[in-house]
């Protein structure tokens, strides 16, 4: 952390115009990618979705957060009202710091700290705790029962996750995120590491609460999980804060295993690194929306057993067999 | 039951029509169905009808989180608490169609003596938009959607943000 204690004039100005930045694009994303879902559905299911509101429905989604901030905001009688009132908040601020460290292109990393990786693991950790808070607070059973799941959840597939990411960390040396894509400048590491590429996904899927293991809010079961009780801009927050989310866990991918700003295999095609970065972005993002348009939620304890019987011993023996190949070969 | 809606006292012209925009454009009906009326409100949402066209396509399965309240279906007698608590856990402003003869006035079940039924939507909880039919076809119930669009921006004409306009639109 030797740059955060080197702090100078223009550092600060960089920092506090990077904020401004991530605020926009952050929201901005949320917009689009509700949107994008609503469309992804509607078209997977031989339907357009939005249509009337804008062209193409596309201020669908502007509508929908100006129609939440107009409406009352319920606390429950019997909730927890501290805690309910704060666990919005807490739920979408942890989601706002990665983008501090997310690589958005070689110029555009607002801070290139060499702890980026465990920095992006570590809040998004985080917003567990606020979906637990929210879930308790709202003194309702469904509630607490979705915040429950999520919590057992995210630990679980919290595991393998980090499995996944440490292989490739241990071929680069290094949780920088420039680094870990400058070594990705000939061959991105979904060629060298596939199966940490396939679980890491899947475990992204799961940290996000997305289908097909979205039941911390399965509708079936638990009405809408631990945002039962919100309504208006507090469920809104929550929504964002999935959404936004989503997002970080899929640029993590791209710079982890799809190398990051680079074009396949060298070749930029004179296509800036920026543009290349957002498009796999969002490719993925398509994926995760896909998923949840054609897999059926699993069951819980499906979900539990793929993650410590499956996923955990696969991801620890890639680990070994990456550290005895760099070791030995 | 009176349709008794409380007026603010402080009333914002023009960010009052903004948001009765916003609101008219993004109606969330909860997910809750009664009877048979309900699998004509899963076909109005569903392809080839697509109620999601009109921003009403997110069917939330929490009170707290929908603006509207289609009560699509038979009202038995034992089911009238529940939908007037789901009615009250329901977040301001929020509005209510009552789909189906059933929810209008008891329909088929409706005779002297009968001891099953509520009769009408209407006595537990104030309806905005009565679409008939027994079922009604999805077109009806989207029919009703717009009609209720139409109400909270007091006409089809105010309705600036959406494209399609009815045919001779009586608001």
């Amino acid at each position: 952390m030797t740059e955060a204690v080197t702090n100078t004039g223009g550092d600060w100005l960089r920092l506090i115009v990077g904020l401004i930045l991530v605020l926009i694009f952050s929201q901005l994303n949320a917009l689009f990618l509700v949107w994008l879902e609503r469309k992804v559905a509607g078209h997977i299911q031989l339907r357009y979705g939005p249509m009337e509101v804008g062209p193409h429905g596309l201020l669908q989604t502007i509508v929908d957060g100006i129609k939440l901030v107009g409406k009352e905001l319920i606390t429950p009688f019997k909730a927890d009202k501290k805690l309910f009132v704060i666990a919005p908040v807490l739920v979408f601020m942890p989601v706002l710091v990665p983008f501090l460290v997310l690589p958005f292109g070689p110029e555009l990393i607002i801070r290139d700290m060499n702890v980026g990786l465990l920095l992006i693991f570590a809040f998004s950790t985080f917003s567990v705790l606020a979906i637990l808070v929210g879930g308790w607070a709202s003194n309702n059973k469904y509630a607490l029962l979705g915040a429950i799941r999520s919590v057992a959840q995210n630990v679980a597939y919290e595991i393998p996750l980090l499995l996944s990411v440490m292989s490739v960390v241990l071929m680069v040396h290094s949780f920088k995120f420039s680094e870990l894509v400058m070594a990705q400048q000939r061959i991105w590491f979904i060629f060298l590491q596939p199966v940490a590429a396939i679980i890491y996904f899947i475990c992204a899927t799961a940290e996000t609460n997305r289908a097909p293991f979205d039941i911390p809010e399965a509708e079936s079961e638990l009405v809408a999980g631990f945002h039962t009780e919100y309504s208006g801009m507090r469920f809104g927050l929550f929504f964002l804060a999935e959404y936004t989310n989503m997002f970080i866990v899929c640029a993590v991918a791209t710079s982890l295993f799809l190398g990051g700003w680079h074009g396949p295999f060298g070749f930029s095609l004179g296509i800036p690194g920026v543009v290349w970065f957002l498009a796999k972005t969002y490719f993925l993002l398509f994926v995760l929306m896909w998923f949840r348009w054609t897999f059926p939620r699993v069951r819980f304890d499906q979900l539990m057993n793929f993650s410590w019987k499956v996923l955990i011993p696969l991801s620890m023996l890639n680990l070994l067999v990456t550290a005895l190949v760099l070791k030995f070969v | 039951m009176e349709n008794q809606r409380v007026e603010p006292v402080i009333q914002f012209a023009l960010l009052d029509d903004l948001l009765n925009l916003a609101r008219a454009n993004s109606l969330w009906p909860m997910t809750f169905g009664l009877a048979c009326c309900a699998i004509e409100m899963m076909a109005a949402g569903a392809a080839r009808f697509d109620l999601d066209r009109f921003g009403a396509g997110v069917f939330r399965p929490s009170p707290r989180q929908s603006d509207v309240m289609i009560v699509a279906g038979t009202i038995a007698k034992k089911m009238a608490p529940a939908i007037q608590m789901l009615w009250d856990q329901m977040p301001n402003p929020k509005w209510c169609i009552a789909m189906g003869n059933c929810a209008i006035s008891g329909g088929p079940f409706e005779y002297d003596g009968q001891y099953a039924i509520v009769p009408g939507a209407d006595l537990i909880v104030p309806v905005d938009v009565y679409v008939p039919g027994c079922p009604p076809r999805p077109e009806g119930l989207i029919q009703g959607i717009l009609a209720l669009e139409d109400k909270i921006t007091k006409g089809e004409d105010r309705n600036l943000l959406r494209r399609f306009q009815r045919m001779g639109g009586a608001s």
